[in-house]
Order: structure tokens, then C-alpha cells, then sequence
């Protein structure tokens, strides 16, 4: 935790509310985003118990699932989700758009919009990870056929899974994440992921204080938990007995109605608290403006849905359990690549992030004191345009002479550190020679170099390309790493199909 | 009775020991510098009745779900008189799979003491290359108190060693478990190998006899089916080592603790609120999901960075008041020489924070 951040929540205790730790949003947030809130029966691997899902506040559809244990169960209850999940991805695929490639030189087609899931919390992302894993092997035909839609829904999850794993993408949103990113309580991170309590120190209800708000949130028999874990009191005295009560009724059609909506209104009772939360959630998240390099992200998240949806397309298989050694090394290469570039494009676009970078001595405020824009530099083969300004900072310079610094103002720029001056009042005057961002000529375009008198921040922090590493074939996998995979090892085995349940 | 002893049971009152068991043992290396949680322990304290008298009650419900599952998973392993645990476990020790093993369960409803002599006697013997023992029951000395153990099985003379086997019921999902529960798994199977090898160093045979790899056997993927996976305690022995060493020295620990201390849950409330406040605890948000009386002790700890993790705490440079980070950030108060460089930490954070939120760009 940074300091900066860490004052921020000493400052939310005194004032009992929470404080903003971001001005603007760092997240996409889709006008029609769909919602899930999903329950769990505790002990289980993943049995979905129930589920709120839809894309507006007042268009909550319940899903449940009667007898959590049984398989057969469980895999309605996917095809149900299905039924929700995959049409509203359909509505995705309707408009494309031309994207430049290679220079200019050619042009990709992508989808103009793409879907986003919210769910509550970052156990919420776990459960759709392992209902995607459940379902995505599953087979319509053979000995335990389920729904078409299971294994489609089964891939997409695991889809938006995997996209959630991926630094700075807003495909799968996990709330009490999305809400920590913008402010900071006066609790612990630990319990910060209890969507409730976070909300009642970001927004408490008139005539309540963070803390108050917090504390009430956390008795569960007035605020349920968000899931997917559902409250053992709960468990024990309401939600047995309405299953109990369901599993007497099986040869009487009309008692096993009575019992199946006891069991949707004990459940509904438990979800609908948190839904309510996520759109409040909503927003709040959506009162804050957009980061201007949100949309960049966000672009990459439709290359990945376009991607994905041409790959099922084309007849591709499911994701494999495990990736290959060369897989997984690009895997993680990627995802290094955009944790560095969502720290620099946060820290470009808010000035109270960049702030956590000035206290470490990743980057100083300073004013223009001096600017020779028309400077060339004719010391080479050929002149060149190396204008030269002063900045001066009373914030500590921790970088040597030589180093190469960027501005956010403008990105394409370098600026390397000539000179460093301690001044007797404590300042240090800085004098930087600029390279790029100011066309092809000798004399720099007007606005390209910085004025005296502009307020500059310089930081080490680059949003350059970051070109990608070198990966071998998945089948010149060294010896090192395993060899070749073998055909057999990523086959989808229906193994567990066959399984006695419970 | 020691004198420690008659201080323990006056902090206790005059109800028996709580016992303890494999779970509440791991859980005593979760925050080993807590005194309160210390002297609480060693001496039996019913935490959950205490923190419900002082208006704190714990929430550690289990859900019927879980009891219904963990039980029924354990069941179906230990079927057929152990032949397909006894493969699995084999296969993953990577020792041939024996034609035939002994399976001795040492579990029932005799007395204590006789079990105990039995589950003695049956580990201890010489027998059969293979031996399986189910429910045995050990002992391991906490805090001066004897305290009985049941691991779910031991796998005995397997591949030359003893293997302590415990059944869990959550998931193994292509090779991978939630973390926290196998670290939960961890430090209870290591209470077991401590016990399992007090036992055996008691009768005179080699400690390391018992296997500091535990095989913990849980369900494959979503299914039923059972899955090995070994797990080193070694560094889970060491931590429990140091603690249960702590507490055998609660002399120490005592002499900080006021002479009329008590934690009698039938004691007035305000009276016990006011005698645990005598008693440093160390809170941290970690207790929540370890300790009983950990609602009480965040309530007293409002206010304290501690209270907002450790991390929060290192970050503002180990103030431990809220009010004097503030304090120290805005400049009201001069800082001491010890703090002179958290305060310029904390200056230069509040005033690049303000700058930020006045809206000035970067």
C-alpha cells in the first residue's frame, strides 16, 4: 500500500466516511452492463444455489436451483444462465468497425461494443471461473448430454475468467475491486471486500456514519453477505429446511410448487440486498468522470471479444485445463506488459495517482523557468531539432543526469536530464533536452514544447510501446519446458460426467 | 497444583478447561505476539461465551452443508476397509501399492485413557510392512494442559514412515485447492506430526520416524472421486514449535497480567470489558478469522492504524494513532526525533495529496 493511499484511509477513520483516492474513473463501465449475483451452497465445489442476473435495476431475473447436490440440477440451472448470458452477448455482435493495422497498410474488423459482467466481489469471479471449468467440457451427446447452450456459456465464462486475470480490463468486474480503486475506507483491505460494509463507508445511508453504516452491514441477519457464500445461520435455520421441504413433495405437484416459491422467496431475500448495492454501486462509478485512457482498454477488451467470438466461430475447442509451457509463458508476458502499462496510463491520467509516484521520487511537479524551442543540435552526421527547457521543483529529484523522463502533458516526448542545480532555497533547477513529438523540421510546432511559465510534471513512468517478447511454436517447445506437447495431454476428457453425485 | 496453574484457573473461574483441539492449536500461531490471546488460551477460556457476555459474539457459524459434505466425503473414502486410500496414498508416497494392509481403527467410545494406551500400543508395535490406524488418539501438553488429538488416519511403516492422512473436503481443481485451505490444512497436520512424534519419541524411538509430508486427500475437480497431494509441514512445525514453547513460559507472559485478572464469562460484563483491556492484545484485521474475541479487540483498536492492517501501518511509517498520523501530516504537532522521518513522509503525502485533489494537474 502506498503512503499516499494509506493517508487517505487514516484520513477516512477521522472524518468517518470514505475519501476519494482517484478523480476520475479508471474503468469502463458499459450502458448496459449485466449484473450477477451469484450464491453458492457452502461444502461444495461450486454448486450454484442461485442467481440475480440482468442488465437494469428493475430487470432482475431469479435462477435457483431446488436441490443444489443433484448434477442434473446444476447443469438446468447453467443452460438457464445460458439463456440470459448468451443472448445478451448476441446483441454484441451486431456492428463492426475497421481498425489500421500494420502501419496504415491494412485494416481488422472488430465489434463497435462489448459485453460487461459486474459481479460483487472477487469470490464472485472464482465462481464464474469454476462454472466456466464445470461446463465448458461438457458435451450436448455421449453419456450425460446436457444443453447445447452449457458448454458455450461454459467457454464465454471461462472467456471473461481469463479477461479479469488481465490488468486493466473491464470485460469482468469485480464491484468491491472497482470500488477500492476510487476510494479509500477507514477499515481494512480485508474487510473492504465485504460489498455492504464498503458501501456504508463510501455512501452511507442520511444520519449514519461510515463506521455505523459498516457495522450494520455486517450483522448478517440484517445485511445478507454478497456471496457466493451464504451465511451459515441462514443456512441452518432457513435455507435446510425450505430444501428439506421441497424434497418431501416430489409426487405432489401442487405442494412442490408451494415449496419451490418458498424457496425463491427465502432465496430472492438473500440476493435482492446485494443487487441493490451493485447498482448503487453502479452508480456511484458512473458519477465519476471517464480517465482518458479508459477507452484505449477498453478497445482492447472488444479485440478480445471479437477475438474469442471468431475463434467459436471458426469451431474452436474449449480452453484447455491447463496451458502448454509456451501458452502460459505468453500468457504471462502479456499479462507482465499490461500491469505495466495500466500503472503508467492510471498514473498519466489522475493527477492523485500520479501523486503516489511523486512521493517516491518517480516524478516531480515543476515550473518552466527557461525554454529555448529553436535549439539544434548539429554535433552529428546531420542537425537536429533538441530544444532545451528549465524546470524548476521544490520536490526532491531522485533522478541522475542522463536519465530520460516523460510528461503526460505530451507522450510521444522525451525529455533527458542535462543538468541538475540544487538551488540555496532548498529547489533544484533542472534543465532537459527534448526529443520527439515535434515533427520532422527544424523548428518545432507551436505547443509542442512546453512554455515558460507551464506547470510540467516529469516522470519516469513511459506509455511506450512495449514491444512483445519472442515465443517459440507451442510445437519447438524446448526440452527444458516438457518438449512438444503430446495431442493427448489438452484432449477434454468428460471424465467426472460419469460420477456418482453426492 | 504450580502457582501458574492456580492463576489460570482463577482467570478461568470455576468451569473446566475448554479443550482444545488440532484446529484451535493451529489457530494459536496466527498472531503469536497477542498476550491476551496468550493467557486466554493457556488458560481454557470459553472465548465464544466470554465475547457474547461482553456484547462481541463471534461468528463462526458452519454451515449444515459443509458438516453434511466434509462427512460424507470422509466416509466414502475410508470404504472397503481402506484399499483405495491405502493405492492413493502409496502411488502419491511412491512406494510399490502393498497387496494387503492392516486397518486398525482405534477410534470408539471407551474411556480416554484406555484409547490412548491402545492407540499407544498399536503405533508403537511392531507389525506388518502396511498399516492403516484410523481416529488414533495422541496427546500433546498446551500450556501445562494435556490435550487429546484425532487425526483422521495414519498411515503407518508406508515406505519405512509414518504419514499423518487427513481427509478434507473442499476441491482439488486440476491440481489446484483455495490456498487458504490447504494453509489451514497445513498447520493442522502439523499439530498432528508434533503429536505423532512426542508419542513416539516418548517410547524411545526416532522422532523423525514420522514424515514431515503430510498427504492430504481431498475431492478431484467437481466430482467425488479422491484425489493425494503431499504437502511439507516442515516450516508449520517450526512456528508451532515457537508458540507452544511461548506459552509453556506463560510465567513470563503473567507477570504482566494484573493479579485479580479474570475472564469468567459468568463474571459482570463491565467488570470483564473493563479486566481484558488490562491485558495487551495485538490486534490485527487477520483475527477476524481466527480468533473469538476478535469483534472486542477491533473495537478497542477504532482509531489505531493497526486496526487498518498491517500494510496501512507500515505505509504510514508505524504511527500507531490515526490522530497523530494526522497530526504529524498536517504539521500541528512537531515530531519526536524517532518519528522525524514518518513526519516528513506524511508532510510531503498530505501536501501531494491536496495538491492533487485541488484539481492542479499533474
Amino acid at each position: 500500500m502506498s503512503t499516499l493511499r494509506a493517508l487517505a484511509k487514516a484520513q477516512a477513520v477521522a472524518a468517518g466516511v470514505a475519501q476519494p483516492v482517484a478523480t476520475v474513473r479508471h474503468l469502463h463501465l458499459a450502458e448496459r452492463p449485466l449484473v450477477l449475483v451469484p450464491l453458492a451452497l457452502a461444502g461444495e465445489a461450486n454448486a450454484p444455489l442461485a442467481a440475480l442476473v440482468g442488465t437494469a435495476p428493475d430487470a432482475a431475473r431469479l435462477l435457483i436451483v431446488p436441490q443444489p447436490r443433484n448434477r442434473d440440477q446444476r447443469f438446468r440451472f447453467a443452460a438457464e444462465l445460458a439463456a440470459v448470458v448468451l443472448p445478451y452477448l448476441a446483441e454484441f455482435h451486431v456492428a463492426t468497425e475497421a481498425v489500421p493495422v500494420d502501419r496504415g497498410r491494412d485494416v481488422r474488423h472488430r465489434y463497435v461494443e462489448a459485453p460487461q459482467l459486474l459481479v460483487p466481489n472477487p469470490a464472485g469471479v472464482t465462481f464464474l471461473r469454476l462454472l466456466g471449468r464445470s461446463t465448458r467440457f461438457r458435451r450436448p451427446d455421449g453419456d450425460h448430454p446436457v444443453h447445447p447452450d452449457v458448454p458455450l456459456l461454459g467457454r464465454w465464462l471461462t472467456f471473461f475468467a481469463e479477461r479479469a486475470e488481465h490488468p486493466g480490463s473491464s470485460a469482468l468486474v469485480a464491484m468491491t475491486d472497482a470500488l477500492t480503486l476510487h476510494w479509500a475506507t477507514g477499515q481494512s483491505p480485508v474487510e473492504d471486500q465485504h460489498l455492504p460494509a464498503l458501501l456504508g463507508w463510501i455512501d452511507p445511508p442520511a444520519g449514519m456514519t461510515g463506521p455505523q453504516a459498516a457495522a450494520r452491514a455486517e450483522e448478517p441477519g440484517r445485511c445478507p453477505p454478497a456471496g457466493p457464500a451464504t451465511d451459515p445461520d441462514f443456512d441452518n435455520q432457513v435455507l435446510a429446511p425450505a430444501i428439506a421441504a421441497y424434497a418431501r413433495t416430489e409426487d405432489d405437484p401442487a405442494a412442490r410448487a408451494t415449496a419451490y416459491a418458498e424457496l425463491e422467496r427465502v432465496l430472492r431475500g438473500q440476493l435482492a440486498p446485494t443487487w441493490e448495492l451493485m447498482w448503487r454501486g453502479v452508480g456511484l462509478l458512473r458519477a465519476l468522470p471517464p480517465g482518458a485512457r479508459v477507452a484505449g482498454r477498453w478497445d482492447g477488451d472488444k479485440d478480445a471479444f471479437t477475438s474469442h467470438t471468431e475463434h467459436l466461430d471458426g469451431g474452436g475447442g474449449p480452453q484447455p485445463r491447463r496451458d502448454g509451457a509456451v501458452a502460459a509463458a505468453v500468457r504471462l508476458h502479456r499479462l507482465e506488459r499490461a500491469l505495466t502499462s495500466y500503472a503508467v496510463q492510471r498514473a498519466y491520467d489522475d493527477p492523485l495517482v500520479m501523486a503516489e509516484h511523486r512521493l517516491t521520487g518517480e516524478a516531480f511537479v515543476g515550473e518552466v523557468t527557461l525554454a529555448d524551442p529553436k535549439r539544434v543540435d548539429d554535433s552529428g552526421r546531420r542537425p537536429v531539432l533538441r530544444p532545451r527547457v528549465q524546470v524548476v521543483t521544490t520536490e526532491p529529484v531522485l533522478v541522475p543526469v542522463g536519465t530520460t523522463l516523460f510528461s503526460p502533458a505530451r507522450p510521444a516526448q522525451k525529455a533527458k536530464v542535462v543538468f541538475l542545480t540544487p538551488t540555496a532555497e532548498g529547489k533544484t533547477e533542472v534543465v532537459l533536452e527534448l526529443s520527439g513529438g515535434m515533427g520532422r523540421g527544424l523548428t518545432a510546432p507551436p505547443g509542442t514544447v512546453p512554455e515558460v511559465g507551464e506547470r510540467l510534471c516529469l516522470t519516469t513512468l513511459s506509455d511506450g510501446f512495449l514491444p512483445a517478447g519472442a515465443f517459440p511454436a507451442p510445437e519447438e517447445t524446448p526440452w527444458t519446458h516438457g518438449g512438444p506437447p503430446t495431442s493427448t495431454a489438452e484432449r477434454a476428457t468428460d471424465g467426472d460426467a460419469a460420477e456418482d453425485w453426492s | 497444583m504450580t502457582s501458574t496453574a492456580q492463576r489460570l484457573a482463577v482467570i478461568r473461574g470455576p468451569v473446566p478447561p475448554k479443550r482444545h483441539n488440532a484446529r484451535t492449536i493451529a489457530a494459536l500461531t496466527g498472531n503469536p505476539g497477542c498476550t491476551r490471546r496468550a493467557v486466554l488460551d493457556s488458560a481454557g477460556v470459553d472465548k465464544p461465551k466470554l465475547a457474547e457476555r461482553i456484547g462481541y459474539p463471534a461468528r463462526f457459524g458452519q454451515s449444515p452443508f459443509a458438516i453434511t459434505r466434509g462427512n460424507a466425503f470422509e466416509a466414502q473414502v475410508k470404504a472397503d476397509g481402506g484399499t483405495e486410500l491405502l493405492r492413493l496414498v502409496a502411488q502419491r508416497l511412491g512406494v510399490p501399492v502393498p497387496q494387503r494392509a492392516d486397518w486398525t481403527d482405534l477410534g470408539g467410545a471407551d474411556d480416554l485413557p484406555d484409547r490412548q494406551e491402545r492407540s499407544r500400543r498399536a503405533l508403537t508395535a511392531t507389525g506388518p510392512d502396511a498399516a492403516l490406524f484410523d481416529h488414533p488418539l495422541l496427546g500433546l501438553d498446551i500450556a501445562g494442559q494435556r490435550v487429546h488429538l484425532e487425526p483422521d488416519l495414519v498411515a503407518a511403516r508406508l515406505g519405512g514412515r509414518f504419514h499423518v492422512v487427513e481427509i478434507k473436503s473442499f476441491p482439488v481443481i486440476d491440481g489446484q485447492a483455495d490456498p487458504a485451505k490447504v494453509a489451514a490444512a497445513a498447520i493442522q497436520s502439523a499439530v498432528y506430526v508434533l503429536a505423532l512424534r512426542e508419542l513416539l519419541a516418548a517410547e524411545g524411538h526416532d522422532p523423525e520416524l514420522v514424515s514431515h509430508d503430510v498427504v492430504l486427500v481431498c475431492p478431484r475437480d467437481f466430482a467425488n472421486r479422491p484425489v493425494a497431494s503431499l504437502l511439507d509441514v516442515r516450516k508449520q512445525l517450526l512456528v508451532l514449535r515457537r508458540q507452544l514453547d511461548r506459552m509453556a513460559r506463560l510465567d513470563v507472559l503473567l507477570a504482566a497480567v494484573p493479579a485479580d485478572f479474570t475472564a469468567d464469562p459468568d463474571a459482570d460484563p463491565a467488570a470483564l470489558t473493563a479486566a481484558l483491556r488490562t491485558v495487551e492484545a495485538r490486534y490485527a484485521p487477520e483475527c477476524l478469522a481466527a480468533c473469538e474475541l476478535a469483534y472486542f479487540c477491533r473495537a478497542e483498536a477504532r482509531g489505531h492504524t493497526a486496526a487498518l492492517g498491517r500494510p496501512v501501518r507500515e505505509a504510514l511509517g508505524g504511527v500507531e494513532e490515526v490522530s497523530e498520523v494526522l497530526a504529524l501530516a498536517t504539521g500541528e504537532r512537531a515530531a519526536p526525533p524517532e518519528r522525524a522521518e514518518a513526519a516528513t513522509l506524511l508532510r510531503a503525502a498530505a501536501r501531494l495529496r491536496a495538491d492533487a485533489l485541488a484539481g492542479n494537474p499533474a
